[in-house]
């Protein structure tokens, strides 16, 4: 397969090379200038606490539109039409569990880490080691769905292929990561998500702007165009081209919407981002503007998605079709900027291309800090080493963590190449709510909930999500899995969901009881004072 | 001063503030904010993903051209997000931090004495 992207414009590839350099460059700089400020603990691990609730909703949104969002869902409504839409309104009513309930709470009762809010009122070893088992879970299944998708992308971007090609860019992109977390710490992973925010947010107006003024801004047009030249008709408009043909695929897509619904509050790399804003105040502003720009950006996918459908070739065998939709969105820029060839074209696909490479780079420094912390802080300073360390060692163990993890997900993505991106972020999410989300919940809203109540929660739907995916079609018996020629999954649906999820509030329930354990409900009044009213919660650091 | 003696004074201030009449003002508001719209937006959004699957006749009903009901009730998702998180702002603005403030300072005055 031939991808027509930049191939025999040597021209174009320099334009984009150089857009890409420039981003290293700015970032390289922001991660310099952050690490000059990071004196504390609360600076490496918490920015000191100091972003504003804008500069962290931008951050949050940063963190949040990955790579797999830009261009996977606009690809996805390029080929199947309104069901590619839909992964997109899961992820944004996401946001109100976490605005409602987890958000505010979880900033004035936590320091660092998801765990901090628990171990507050739990014994510190298990719940810990539990919760750091699953942060570090969610983040590097995460961190893969990043990292393959930068290898196969970044090529494809260049106009290169080969899987050397791939192994470079995944060494290259896991080098830089390393850079800005081990650098630049939380202040320069945040400024990073915000300048990557920006430049997502211009490039898609941009473009968004450039579709609908080929179609003098009526819709209805440009639907119309998009489904006649899909050869779909109205049904590339009506559910059911990728979800839901039949009673287990209904079931499925169900499963699937409970995941991206309730995962989002759940996701690690999400939560600890509430803890870089000084009060509850501003981390609920932070949310307000996420659901703002994140809202914002899917209603763009939407005419980003339909636009291609209506001006690109995307039938069996295009260019749009062989990467899965991926190229949907860069080659848009093209064709609007004036086609192939033209000035306009080159510049605007360089600038999308470059922008994908930025919001690659940024998602994978918050995923690599969110594990580095948990290691540092949950596992060695409160569970490995024997007696307290200084906040200095602490540091250094989150720095080397951080180096360890980067060379981790190098190690596996470059293998891991043929796996699905889209099934690694939707285990992600399915794992984030079965094992993080009941925890969390339990712990803030029910007295009764103890120690062994958390462990077994974590532990039993970590666990449910997980080994339901490995005996699901995903991974074995359909000509689509992982593994070919062998057929044991007994488990009929994709997505866990469904069944993980009640089960990491069932093993919630019944660890608590089966626990006996009551000395968790000492400290409950405390907790719920403190996550309230945000008394005695940790404030900013003062330079 | 010793780390226990810091921890007791603490936790004293901490079940001062939550036998006052306001935290448990503060609680039943944010209760009854949270309990029902969290209800509320859960199963509008569910209804939406069961139409989805089994309600598609409905679903591909045309409203205005290439407009139908299934993109119009997937926009609608994209409104009442906006909506709901500018209502809990404005509700949390006006009801709860005034509550959470006064209840914060009270801390503060327990822990000194």
């Amino acid at each position: 397969m031939l991808i027509p992207l930049a191939d025999g414009e040597p021209g174009n590839r320099v334009l984009t090379l150089s857009l890409f350099s420039a981003v290293v460059a700015v970032t390289l700089y922001i991660t310099w200038w952050a690490s000059r400020q990071n004196k504390s603990a609360a600076d490496y691990y918490a920015g000191g606490r100091n972003f504003s609730g804008a500069q962290n909703g931008l951050a949050v949104a940063g963190d949040y539109m990955s790579a797999a969002s830009f261009l996977g869902i606009s690809g996805q409504i390029a080929l199947y039409g309104y069901d590619g839409f839909l992964y997109s309104i899961g992820f944004l009513v996401a946001w109100l569990v976490a605005l409602l309930l987890v958000a505010e709470l979880l900033r004035n009762s936590g320091r660092f880490t998801m765990a901090d809010q628990l171990a507050f009122r739990m014994k510190q070893k298990p719940v810990r080691t539990a919760a750091a088992t699953s942060t570090i879970v969610v983040s590097i299944f995460y961190l893969l769905a990043q990292m393959v998708g930068a290898g196969s992308l970044v090529g494809l971007l260049l106009g290169v292929k080969g899987e050397g090609v791939k192994a470079a860019v995944i060494i290259l992109v896991g080098a830089l990561m390393i850079v800005y977390v081990t650098i630049g710490g939380m202040k320069g992973t945040t400024w990073v998500q915000i300048v990557k925010a920006v430049l997502l947010m211009t490039g898609t107006v941009l473009i968004t702007f450039l579709v609908l003024l080929k179609f003098n801004f009526n819709i209805s047009d440009l639907l119309g165009a998009a489904s006649e030249k899909s050869g779909k008709g109205q049904s590339f408009l009506q559910p059911g081209l990728l979800y839901g043909k039949d009673l287990i695929g209904q079931i499925d897509f169900l499963s699937l919407g409970l995941a991206l619904v309730l995962g989002t509050a759940g996701l690690p790399h999400i939560l600890i981002r509430f803890y870089t804003v000084p009060d509850s105040r501003s981390a609920r502003r932070s949310v307000q503007w996420a659901i703002g720009l994140i809202g914002a950006f899917y209603l763009m996918t939407l005419a980003l998605g339909f636009g291609a459908a209506a001006l690109l070739n995307t039938a069996k065998g295009s260019a749009v079709e062989a990467s899965k939709g991926n190229v949907a969105s860069p080659e848009l820029a093209e064709a609007v900027g004036g086609g192939a060839g033209s000035l306009g074209g080159s510049i605007l696909l360089a600038l999308i291309a470059a922008v994908a490479f930025a919001t690659i780079l940024a998602v994978v420094a918050g995923l690599t800090l969110t594990s580095a912390s948990s290691f540092a802080h949950d596992l060695y300073a409160n569970v490995i080493a024997k007696t307290k360390p200084s906040e200095k060692s602490e540091l250094r163990v989150a720095r080397f963590a951080a180096i360890g993890i980067g060379a981790v997900a190098i190690a596996l993505a470059i293998p891991a190449q043929k796996l699905n991106i889209a099934f690694l972020v939707a285990l992600a999410f399915a794992v984030a709510a079965s094992a993080n989300l009941p925890s969390l919940l339990f712990n803030l809203f029910w007295r009764r909930f103890n120690t062994s109540g958390a462990v077994w929660s974590i532990y039993g739907g970590l666990v449910s999500a997980v080994v339901l995916v490995i005996f699901s079609p995903v991974v074995s018996g359909k000509p689509t899995s992982m593994i070919t020629g062998a057929d044991f999954a007994w488990f009929p649906l994709s997505n866990p969901g469904i069944v993980s999820i009640p089960l990491g509030f069932l093993f919630g329930v019944l660890g608590t009881y089966l626990g006996k354990d009551r000395s968790s409900e000492e400290r409950y009044n405390e907790l719920s004072v403190r996550a309230l009213t945000g008394a005695g919660a940790e404030g900013a650091t003062k330079h | 001063m010793d780390e226990d003696v810091v921890r007791e004074r603490d936790a004293r201030a901490y079940e001062a503030v939550h036998d006052a009449a306001d935290f448990k003002e503060l609680k039943r508001r944010y209760k009854n904010f949270v309990v029902p719209w969290t209800i509320t937006f859960m199963v509008w959004y569910l209804a939406y993903v069961a139409c989805n699957n089994w309600a598609r006749g409905f679903m591909n009903t045309e409203v205005i051209g290439n407009i139908n009901v299934a993109l119009v009730f997937g926009l609608l998702q994209f409104v009442s997000t906006f909506v709901i998180a500018a209502l809990y702002g404005r509700f949390a603005n006006r009801k709860l931090d005034p509550l959470a403030a006064g209840l914060n300072a009270k801390f503060k005055r327990e822990r000194r004495r």
